[in-house]
């Protein structure tokens, strides 16, 4: 960065604490604020989502708020859109800010599309003239022309989200909050959200991003604060604040993984004629029992044990194994790998060892394990959730894999 | 905070925004629509000049009665729906206030808008009987702009603090209603206040003191007739007859700065 130029402090945030009172029951009538006084309760918990909260933002910059669920991320966005008041220390905006802590604030399900339009807009500060000057560019983007005269409670919540959007990016600040919440909706959607933020990118704007999505806010902020239970952990360039954020998550799933599952805990699904009784990640070599992986073993070797409860003259063996978000990343079976399997009598035992290339990116798997017969056509059982492994790489990888690869850059 | 920024150009874009959505929403899938805003009054009128004119024969002596009454229903029926429109607007409107920043007031003014709008179609019906009925109208009839203003800054002000109040405690809104019936029958709409004078002199005094009674017999005397009984016959101390206007004073300084004061913990209390 430039250093050229004075940095001007658009956002300056100081010592700021937010605590909410949480009423104990569920009504907050005249009734229970009398039977509360006369018993001397207090009838509400203090909660203290931010804790003596500072750091400032210069124009210009792309600041990450990151932090897992629950950290106070939300609430130190609503404090700095103004919708909070703290209740001790102060924050200081210099220039205009718009907020996006949701898309679509105000749309009536009962009014057209188009009356939407105006009345969202009325609420980010547009006039019907501004409105009327820039209304076609948001149909045009949010692609609903033929649908601007009916009702939103006619549209897809994809519609829905797609004329928001479109509204919101008319929208001009010196400052922009955003809420990770804009990134959702399916895939081109999201694409097109990204492109917005690198437009704001070039556009110079200051921009506060807030997720829990470590690898968006790498892409494009330059600063950040990592916030846990409510207090800063890590303040300054982003990554060092994203690498500090990776290793409290990986602590935390780490001691999840050592939960090893008890088999009694399995689910198991399909006929019976089969029980898998165990699934665990082992070391490729010693075959005993290894929860954690790194770059330094070529393999993650999976060994799995069953038991017949029937004969069973064609079995079908297979392994998925699921990412920390649910999507597959190897699935297959010995039908797929051409394997030609012995038939089983009633009461054996059999075992599966399955060698699988280290190609995994960090990040936490499960082991998911199911066995058939006559062709995979009977599903004998099935177990979604039979173990867990976990792989820690230095190197980053912003995919399902990381695989090794050269990378050379020629001048 | 400055005059000129709660007049500023968002916010009066924002007012009128919320305006016409809340006069869009209302008549939403009735088949008559806005006609409803005049249809309303139009009956009204009818039930009141069959039961008054033609069962009860109350108020003999009051020249065009079923005017009378008509104007004073419909009079009360705006204080009652803009305190309760005000009363229920911030909770309402409480998904707005959880997710951006703007004046809370805003809600408020709005909700009390609404119902002037009303108040506008229903006047428009009483003056159609005032000009059938015969009713001369003068110069004199003018001071209806100032009473109805006097009126909705009553209404506001108690809106206002109904408002706040209702987020810390919801039982606010049952109170509001028994105390609307309990004040209907305080307030001469359906019987002359004559026949309270006849009683006794003192209670009328009383009635009286109440801004809404001022107002509303003031208004039947500058548009319907000059039986209508107002505060200046039957009270002579100026003080006295200052108390109505303290109250509305009171109640648009009192509320307003006990709205500010609750309205920034708004977004936590919803």
């Amino acid at each position: 960065m430039a250093k050229t130029e004075v940095e001007e402090v658009v956002i300056r945030v100081e010592d700021v604490t937010k605590s909410f009172k949480i009423p104990l029951e569920a009504s907050s009538g005249l009734k229970q604020k009398v039977i509360n006084t006369i018993k001397g309760r207090k009838g509400y918990r203090d909660f203290k989502p931010l804790n003596d909260i500072s750091f400032t933002v210069n124009k210009g910059d792309f600041f990450g708020i990151v932090g897992r669920n629950g950290s106070g991320k939300s609430t130190l966005l609503k404090t700095l859109a103004g919708i909070y008041t703290p209740n001790e220390g102060s924050v200081v905006i210099n220039g205009t800010l718009v907020p996006f802590i949701e898309l679509g604030v105000g749309f009536n399900p009962d009014l057209t599309g188009k009356e939407n339009v105006y009345l969202n807009g009325a609420l980010l500060g547009f006039d019907r003239k501004e409105i009327d000057a820039m209304y076609n560019d948001i149909v045009d983007f949010a692609e609903l022309h033929e649908f601007m005269e009916e009702r939103l409670k006619n549209y897809s919540s994809g519609m829905q989200v797609r004329l928001a959007f479109s509204i919101a990016i008319q929208a001009k600040g010196d400052i922009l909050l955003l809420d990770e919440v804009l990134a959702v909706g399916d895939a081109v959607f999201q694409k097109k959200c990204f492109e917005y933020f690198k437009q704001l990118k070039r556009e110079k704007k200051t921009v506060i991003l807030v997720s829990h999505d470590a690898s968006a806010l790498e892409e494009y902020c330059n600063k950040g604060i990592l916030l846990n239970e409510g207090s800063i952990v890590k303040a300054g360039k982003i990554d060092e604040v994203i690498s500090k954020y990776r290793s409290i998550v990986n602590k935390i799933e780490e001691t999840n993984v050592e939960k090893e599952p008890q088999t009694g805990a399995y689910v198991h699904e399909g006929t019976g004629g089969l029980t898998i009784k165990k699934a665990i990640s082992v070391d490729e070599n010693t075959l005993s029992a290894k929860k954690i992986f790194t770059e330094k073993d070529k393999n993650v070797a999976i060994k799995i044990d069953y038991i017949a409860n029937i004969d069973i003259d064609d079995p079908v063996y297979e392994l998925t194994i699921y990412d920390g978000v649910g999507q597959r990343v190897f699935a297959s079976n010995t039908i797929w790998s051409h394997q030609k399997t012995e038939g089983v009598v009633k009461n054996q035992k059999i075992k599966t060892e399955w060698l699988l290339p280290n190609i995994f990116a960090s990040g936490v798997f499960t082991i998911s394990v199911s066995a058939g017969m006559s062709g995979g056509a009977v599903i004998l059982d099935r177990v979604e959730d039979a173990g867990k492994f976990q792989v820690n790489k230095k190197s980053y990888s912003n995919a399902i894999t990381n695989i090794d690869y050269k990378l050379k850059v020629v001048k | 905070m400055k005059l000129s920024k709660i007049f500023s150009k968002r916010n009066r874009v924002l007012l009128r925004e919320l305006v016409i959505t809340e006069f869009k929403l209302r008549y939403q899938g009735s088949a008559l629509g806005y006609l409803w805003s005049v249809l309303k009054p139009l009956f009204l009128f009818a039930i009141l000049y069959i039961v008054f004119e033609k069962f009860l024969r109350l108020g003999r002596d009051i020249e065009n009665f079923p005017v009378y009454l008509l104007l004073g229903v419909v009079m009360w029926t705006f204080f009652t729906e803009a305190t309760n429109n005000g009363l229920q607007s911030i909770i309402a409107r409480g998904d707005l206030i959880r997710k951006i920043n703007f004046p809370k007031y805003i809600i408020v003014v709005s909700g009390t808008i609404s119902a002037l709008i009303n108040l506008g179609f229903n006047l428009l019906i009483v003056l159609v009987f005032i000009l059938v009925s015969g009713v001369h109208i003068s110069f004199e009839s003018l001071l209806v702009i100032p009473l109805i203003l006097e009126l909705y800054l009553f209404a506001l002000g108690l809106a206002f603090f109904l408002a706040a109040l209702n987020v810390k405690f919801r039982d606010a809104g049952y109170l509001w209603e028994i105390f609307l019936q309990a004040a209907f029958y305080a307030t001469p709409i359906l019987y002359p206040l004559a026949m309270v004078m006849s009683q006794s002199l003192v209670a009328a005094q009383l009635i009286m003191l109440n801004p809404v009674a001022q107002i509303i017999q003031d208004i039947r005397y500058v548009l319907v007739t000059h039986d209508s009984v107002t505060i200046y016959h039957i009270i002579s101390h100026w003080y006295l007859i200052a108390i109505p206007f303290a109250i509305v004073v009171l109640s648009v300084v009192v509320g307003g700065l006990y709205f500010k004061k609750n309205s920034k913990y708004f977004a936590e209390s919803i």
